[in-house]
């Protein structure tokens, strides 16, 4: 990881915990103020479970103009970064994407065109609804490995993480906290409850943990549909399309709605938000990262709206083409916070409850 | 400026925003003239991290009960008695009130910090600190009406008669000038102003930090001193605590504290002890060694501590001097190098049985056959490396200010003057006539500036 972003972290940290006041806000602090000295790995830890909240950073006195120039949710949100791309498998991919949206971009439109020419050169094979366009079997010999793949990286990325984090064997207890912990998204909500400083400098405001559980709610009812829809065709031979009111479709519908409102009012949030007060260098990134997802639920929804169209080839190639990419990207883009936050807040569990420091 | 208000709030902190927040919402027009930027609006207030308050049963974050006889018991035995008992009471019995009222103007509160647990019954800590505290009474404030202008420094107030009949002051360069109803003065003491602080103290006030805000230069103070208001508290009085002597002049605020005083020998720049390091425990004597050491050669202290105390206080913003040995920290430290040894062979050999040693309350682990004894927590400085910070005196705040009545109004000679109040740091002194207790400040400022609110308020009305 690099030193630089460690080091002034570390300055950063020393500060906070001379001071103390901003305790009570979010995970971090207690976990800060339970030693003296930060080694690498504890500074890896902090940052992700810092979510940026800015709550510490508004009623901070020491922020700059003042001489210690304090920043802490910049410092950790570029520790943060660099620890996901320090610990990404494989390395040459892992810095292109966090910090550029115009390779997202681009991995979007190179997911979009592989997509078309499968569409072009497969075909059908005599299946009806999507399956007229894209045969079942060309569709699992892509998305599978494109499922795959990217979790075999995390697998790896997370492995190192815990390691560099001093985590240990894993309880169920552990587990349920962090679970618990996201599900509610409380280090977003402050310890007062009153949500996080975002896009309205020292407002207290829930907008953006509304929309980031709106992302997250959707994606998993997203991610609920397809498993759904495949354990209807594997176990129960009752192979899509499915009707309105099925569980596919329930799921599908509901989660597209959620994950393309919250992207979008995320992506409005984060235009409003001051730059400065975290990683400006993942701005695009972010940016770029969050417009994909938005896009793949948006698509997938138009895809539902037109799909007794003539539109409907289009429309697939367009929802499958994002879909691919972003699952592709997964281990490379803002995706992956999800996973690393989940595993700093199992890892702050074992500190917090089993009293493993 | 073309609109016209009611009343003026000069100073922008704490006691400031409760009176134009109160005076606002009895439906006066309110114009705040803070003379700092936006970024260090708050004065002190920003550095505060809590406020001591009375409370029968549980109340927000404060467990227990906190009677008003031990709240003044408690202001009593720091102030030596020096202290106006009809206005501490009045504080005192306010409080209770207050803590509520502040959660509904924005305040959110949080459990003792950790490492403060003994002020988990008397003192309820913001969360986020003091500056979250203004930032959320800015917005209240903004949200009722109320009218702010930064960088806008306050030059004059002119009393004819019994009246203030003109607020002169400059912002963006310009001079300006308006007669408001009524004025509240809540601008702080004068601790920023080092000539002042000169004339009180003498040329030690050179070698004194200021631990707040670098805009309380005293200038609205001395303006009504000078025509004749009336003042109380001397000049020489003010909070001081020893701080890390590599503090910044301004604004180093909490973090420059050091909580190893007691378990440490504390020399002077000739390296000899001057006082009782294990005294009492920490939080009842680290206002008394910003005297002790303004009273040293080159108002500087050096404290001394070996590597079984590293651990056992609130770790330092910056690390301390290290060396293997004692001559070495000694030229790290700028001592003379054989006068530490003598000192620390002398209180070494002055050390008895440790084993009854316990850091967190009086051991009676003492010297003997030495002066200044050391009456707790004496154990031998043997155990390499040994460690040293400096020590200089941080003034907080000074007490020198506008005496007020129960109605936070402020007099002439010939009597009270009909629109001016004043409320916190600046009329401390008409409670505290010398010591501190924790999170009392805010406790002024929050009641008295209320009161100034409500009293501004109706004069206008």
């Amino acid at each position: 990881m690099q030193t630089d972003l460690l080091t002034e972290a570390r300055r950063q940290a020393e500060i906070c915990n001379a001071c103390r006041y901003c305790e009570g806000y979010c995970s971090v602090f207690p976990s800060m103020h339970a030693g003296r000295a930060f080694s690498d790995g504890d500074l890896t830890q902090l940052a992700n479970l810092c979510h940026n909240c800015r709550g510490c950073y508004y009623a901070c006195q020491y922020t700059a103009p003042h001489e210690f120039d304090l920043n802490l949710p910049k410092a950790l949100s570029e520790v943060r970064r660099d620890s996901w791309e320090s610990f990404a498998w494989p390395q040459p991919l892992a810095r292109k994407f966090h910090s550029h949206g115009g390779a997202i971009a681009l991995a979007l439109v190179l997911g979009l065109a592989l997509l078309f020419l499968a569409i072009r050169a497969i075909g059908s094979a005599g299946g009806a609804g999507f399956y007229a366009v894209l045969s079942h079997n060309a569709m699992v010999a892509i998305f599978l490995p494109a499922f795959v793949l990217p979790l075999v990286s995390l697998a790896i990325s997370l492995r190192r993480y815990w390691r560099s984090v001093g985590g240990t064997h894993l309880r169920l207890a552990n587990i349920t906290h962090a679970v618990g912990m996201a599900a509610k998204m409380k280090d977003l909500a402050a310890g007062h409850g009153d949500g996080c400083n975002f896009e309205d400098e020292d407002r207290f405001s829930h907008a953006r943990r509304f929309a980031h559980q709106a992302i997250m709610y959707g994606f998993l009812l997203c991610f609920a549909a397809t498993s759904a829809g495949t354990v209807m065709h594997y176990l129960f031979n009752m192979p899509a399309p499915y009707p309105f009111w099925s569980l596919p479709k329930l799921l599908g519908t509901s989660g597209g709605l959620l994950l393309t409102l919250g992207c979008g009012w995320m992506m409005v949030l984060k235009l409003r938000a001051d730059r400065h007060i975290g990683d400006i260098g993942a701005w695009s990134g972010d940016l770029g990262f969050i417009a994909l997802l938005g896009f793949s639920g948006l698509s997938g929804l138009a895809l539902y709206a037109f799909g007794d169209t003539q539109a409907m080839p289009t429309m697939l190639a367009l929802h499958l083409g994002a879909v691919l990419t972003f699952f592709l990207l997964t281990p490379f883009t803002k995706m992956a916070h999800g996973f690393f936050r989940l595993a700093a807040l199992i890892r702050d569990a074992q500190r917090s409850i089993d009293g493993n420091p | 400026m073309t609109k016209s208000y009611d009343i003026v709030v000069i100073g922008g902190g704490n006691a400031a925003l409760c009176a134009a927040m109160t005076a606002a919402e009895a439906g006066a027009k309110v114009l705040i003239l803070e003379t700092a930027p936006k970024e260090y609006r708050g004065g002190n207030s920003r550095h505060t991290r809590n406020f001591r308050c009375m409370h029968t049963g549980p109340l927000g974050p404060l467990v227990d009960d906190y009677s008003e006889d031990e709240y003044f018991a408690d202001l009593m035995k720091v102030t030596g008695g020096k202290t106006d008992e009809h206005l501490a009471r009045l504080a005192i019995r306010t409080s209770e009130d207050c803590l509520p009222w502040m959660q509904a103007h924005g305040v959110r509160f949080q459990p003792s910090l950790s490492g403060t647990l003994s002020l988990a019954r008397t003192n309820a800590f913001f969360m986020g600190g003091g500056k979250s505290l203004v930032n959320a009474y800015y917005r209240t404030a903004q949200g009722l009406g109320v009218d702010v202008l930064y960088e806008a420094a306050v030059t004059h107030l002119e009393l004819e008669a019994d009246r203030i009949t003109r607020v002169e002051y400059t912002h963006a360069g310009q001079n300006h000038s308006m007669s408001p109803k009524s004025v509240i003065v809540a601008s702080g003491g004068f601790q920023a102003d080092t000539d002042w602080l000169t004339r009180a103290w003498g040329p030690a006030a050179q070698n004194f930090l200021i631990r707040g805000t670098p805009y309380n230069r005293g200038v609205v103070l001395a303006d009504l001193l000078e025509q004749g208001v009336q003042s109380v508290g001397d000049a020489d009085q003010c909070h001081a605590v020893a701080i890390d002597g590599r503090a910044p002049k301004f604004d180093g605020g909490i973090v420059t504290r050091l909580d190893c005083v007691p378990f440490s020998i504390v020399v002077n720049k000739n390296a000899e002890r001057f006082y009782d390091e294990g005294e009492d425990v920490w939080p009842k004597r680290y206002a008394i060694w910003g005297r002790l050491v303004a009273a040293q050669p080159d108002q500087v202290g050096y404290v001394i501590i070996d590597a079984k105390s590293l651990d056992l206080f609130m770790p330092s913003v910056f690390p301390p001097l290290k060396a293997d040995t004692l001559e070495e920290l000694a030229a790290q430290l700028d001592l003379p190098a054989s006068a530490l040894c003598d000192t620390v062979d002398q209180f070494n050999a002055a050390c008895g049985d440790t084993t009854n040693f316990h850091p967190t309350e009086l051991d009676n682990v003492a010297t003997t056959g030495i002066t200044p004894a050391k009456t707790n927590w004496a154990r031998p400085i043997s155990e390499p490396p040994f460690y040293g910070y400096s020590l200089r005196t941080g003034v907080t705040f000074t007490y020198l200010g506008l005496k007020v009545d129960e109605n936070a109004q402020c007099s002439t000679q010939n009597g009270p003057i009909a629109n001016l109040w004043a409320a916190g740091e600046t009329m401390a002194g008409s409670i505290l006539g010398q010591g501190y207790l924790a999170g009392f400040g805010m406790t002024i400022g929050t009641v008295f500036g209320r009161i100034a609110g409500r009293e501004a308020a109706a004069y206008a009305n």
